[in-house]
């Protein structure tokens, strides 16, 4: 495929959700299940061959979430809470739900929608020797349910097969968003995000080829020098949809990301170990430096001063989701971090049911200013 | 020899110990010993065991809020870049903290280790982490997984005990000495008999009229947060325990001053800087505090010497049980404690307080036919209450009681 209908297709499948799962279902003979934001263990679900499908709300109006949601719950929550009442997710035949959060726990407990919910905990405590063991009796649990809804049999090949794979599209993925950096011209920040949000959304085996094959030709290109500025961009997610116009209005290049919906999801490999549930559940032990795994050392600071300056960034940004407690911590010791090296910082409020972003706007303009 | 003594009311006792207990983390930290802050629900066996002198910061944080003196430490939290939607607790103490870091001493004197324990809620993680973070200290933690099913697993037991061993670990090379199990089997059982004074005492407000008001409660659960593990906190609820017994043989109320019409249930945390004021409105109304979490919150059971069992207790807190475990709960309250309505307290600051309100309510309404009201308040940010508000919903929570009465 020429590189722009690679391109094409992967942003029409990110723009296009529902009928990009469908056809993909369509195409694998598959199922689908949905993974709420933000981890999930996506192998298992893939091994029970099935497409799994991440949940990461999206821009609708909240009218029925009202009532089973306060205003302050963040606002994926309300949108999925939303989409939930309205029977969006009907069609899928479970949904992963991790208590990795207050607002989380409690959803865990309060789906709507028709498919069964799945809720489980990852452990916190990932220096303890026994939080893997209590992980792998969480997927096993995850896994008894999927068999029973789905009247199968997940065999412990299939779940090898599985997370080869998705070691093989993490790496991809990684090469990815290496190469991108390079290529902004092509792959500008509006491109690259729906690139990495089209993954949610078909399954891994056809997704892993475009991105490979997509990598192959991105290589090929001239490395693109222009003079805007590089941006490393952190948080949860950067939507709703036209903000990241405004980044490309202003100049801004995103080069790097540390966002739970994007590089957070392929930045560890499931490593090699004696049972599949055991290598999954090592994944999690050794996730770090994200806000919503349990670090005294906050790893994920010195991580961001690294990742700006693997990438030669100018600056970095914070897609700072309102009301979620974990992100909103860090945010006072990022900025005292960056303030110490010197690297221009800004954050910016994500709202997905916001319809103006006035604000982000005027934010980002003057940061573009003054990084002249 | 004891600060206390028999000839005292348990509020003396209670009054004298607070003090003290800050007094003698001061001093220690004045001699150079360990100062440890912990969550209010953590295994303080361990450190008590160890000598080390643990505070509460959700506690002073409360403290504050109710002296009216929180604002001050918001706005530094907030100046330094925290959102004002997360726990006014943690923005209190984040700000507190921030503020004493470079002076020689402190009322609430700066800590050397912290101890988390999230089975209240998991923003003791990024609370607990920011603390550990920059003021470079160790950091120990009981990770409690939710009970997202109807069952507390066995698996989930499980790992809370391990962790349980690996504190002993970890404070032997914090302390640099050996773990001393004697004193440890003779903490835990200081802890769980003052565990069930605290339940014994507070369970009495089951008698009619209630000997106790929720809003006193409130003010002796300081004890039990803070000296859990100490003998003189025991003494102070058996005290207690034998006051109260004394007003139920008089048919008193808890109620100063008046006669005791309804009886409520407080679902969440107090609204602290409005104390007087979420009392008074229902005093005039003859309506009392009977029910709350708070006498099962620290009930931890245990044989002394079983850390499975005491890594059971600590795994089934009412904040970490499933939506049906939180319901079932809440039943269980509002009959033995005879209450005819409930009052939410839609905390800012809470949201494991509330997220799960709607439903809670809805089942208890439904299965109990129990009237229901809900109010907005903070459990420490003043600017998140409303006066009226709060008087609307009552009134109309105590028309609706009465009507049920007739």
């Amino acid at each position: 495929m020429e590189i722009n209908n690679i391109i094409d297709y992967l942003v029409k499948a990110a723009e296009s959700p529902e009928k990009a799962i469908k056809e993909s279902c369509k195409k694998n003979n598959k199922e689908a299940i949905g993974c709420v934001a933000p981890y999930a263990p996506e192998e298992i679900v893939y091994a029970a061959n099935c497409i799994p499908v991440g949940i990461w709300g999206g821009r609708v109006e909240i009218t029925k979430a009202r009532t089973y949601l306060p205003a302050f719950a963040c606002s994926i929550m309300q949108s999925i809470m939303e989409y939930e009442i309205r029977g969006t997710y009907d069609f899928l035949k479970a949904v992963l739900i991790p208590a990795v959060c207050d607002t989380l726990k409690c959803f865990g407990q309060k789906w709507k929608g028709k498919s069964k919910a799945i809720p489980f905990v990852f452990p916190q405590n990932r220096r303890s020797k026994s939080s893997e063991l209590f992980l792998e009796n969480e997927y096993m649990y995850i896994k008894k349910e999927l068999e029973e809804i789905l009247d199968i049999k997940i065999t412990e090949e299939a779940l090898q097969d599985s997370i080869i794979l998705y070691n093989d599209y993490r790496a991809a993925m990684r090469e990815f968003v290496e190469i991108a950096s390079n290529h902004t011209d092509v792959i500008t920040p509006v491109i690259r995000h729906k690139i990495i949000k089209a993954s949610y959304f078909i399954d891994k085996k056809d997704y892993l080829g475009y991105i490979k094959e997509l990598n192959e030709k991105l290589r090929l290109l001239p490395v693109n020098n222009s003079d805007k500025k590089r941006i490393v961009v952190t948080g949860i997610m950067l939507e709703p949809d036209g903000i990241l116009d405004y980044f490309e209005n202003y100049g801004l290049d995103v080069v790097g990301d540390d966002l739970a919906h994007e590089s957070r999801q392929f930045r560890t490999d499931a490593p090699f170990s004696k049972s599949a549930l055991n290598s999954l559940s090592k994944r999690w032990v050794n996730h770090d430096a994200c806000s919503l795994a349990f670090d005294p050392y906050k790893e994920r600071i010195q991580y961001l001063v690294d990742l700006t300056n693997h990438y030669k960034a100018d600056g970095v940004v914070i897609a700072l989701m309102k009301f979620c407690d974990p992100e909103e911590y860090d945010v006072p010791l990022i900025m005292d971090r960056m303030k110490k090296e010197n690297i221009p910082l800004q954050v910016i409020e994500i709202d997905q049911q916001a319809n103006s972003f006035e604000q982000i706007n005027t934010r980002l303009q003057s940061f573009a200013e003054n990084m002249q | 020899m004891s600060i206390i003594n028999e000839n005292m009311t348990s509020m003396e006792m209670l009054n004298i110990l607070v003090d003290k207990n800050m007094e003698d983390a001061r001093k220690a930290k004045e001699r150079g010993e360990l100062v440890c802050w912990s969550s209010s629900i953590a295994p303080c066996e361990f450190t008590e065991t160890m000598g080390i002198h643990t505070i509460y910061p959700e506690n002073y944080a409360a403290v504050i809020a109710a002296k009216k003196l929180a604002p001050e430490f918001l706005e530094h939290a907030e100046r330094k870049g925290y959102a004002n939607d997360i726990c006014g607790y943690a923005r209190i103490n984040l700000g507190y903290m921030d503020l004493q870091k470079n002076l020689a001493n402190s009322e609430f004197p700066l800590p050397d280790l912290v101890l988390l324990c999230n089975n209240i809620c998991e923003t003791l993680l990024k609370w607990y982490e920011n603390i550990a973070y920059e003021l470079n200290i160790p950091l120990l933690i009981v990770d409690v997984p939710f009970n997202h099913g109807n069952e507390v697993t066995e698996e989930n037991i499980k790992y809370v005990e391990s962790q349980l061993h690996d504190i002993i670990h970890q404070l032997e090379v914090i302390c640099n000495k050996p773990f001393d199990m004697d004193k440890f089997q003779e903490v835990m059982k200081i802890a769980s008999e003052n565990a069930n004074a605290w339940y014994e005492a507070t369970s009495l407000c089951s008698a009619e009229p209630s000997p106790l008001s929720g809003f006193d409660m409130f003010n002796y659960m300081a004890l039990i947060v803070c000296m859990r593990g100490k003998k003189e906190c025991g003494i102070t609820f058996k005290k207690l325990k034998e006051e109260l017994e004394e007003k139920i043989a008089k048919g008193e109320s808890g109620l100063k001053g008046a006669e005791e019409k309804h009886r409520i249930m407080w679902d969440g945390i107090a609204c602290w800087p409005y104390l007087s004021h979420t009392y008074k409105v229902l005093k005039n109304k003859g309506a009392n505090m009977t029910g709350s979490t708070y006498p099962s919150a620290w009930a931890l059971k245990y044989t002394p010497g079983n850390l499975y069992e005491m890594a059971k207790a600590y795994t089934s807190m009412g904040n970490n049980l499933s939506l049906k475990g939180q319901t079932d709960l809440r039943k269980g309250i509002i009959e033995e404690t005879k209450c005819n309505g409930v009052v939410m307290h839609l905390n800012r600051s809470c949201k494991m307080c509330d997220f799960l309100q709607y439903e809670i309510g809805k089942e208890l309404e439904e299965s109990m036919n129990i009237p229901i009201t809900t109010f907005d308040g903070d459990q420490a940010d003043p600017r998140n209450y409303s006066k009226a508000q709060y008087e609307t919903r009552i009134e109309a929570l105590v028309e609706m009681m009465e009507q049920r009465a007739e």
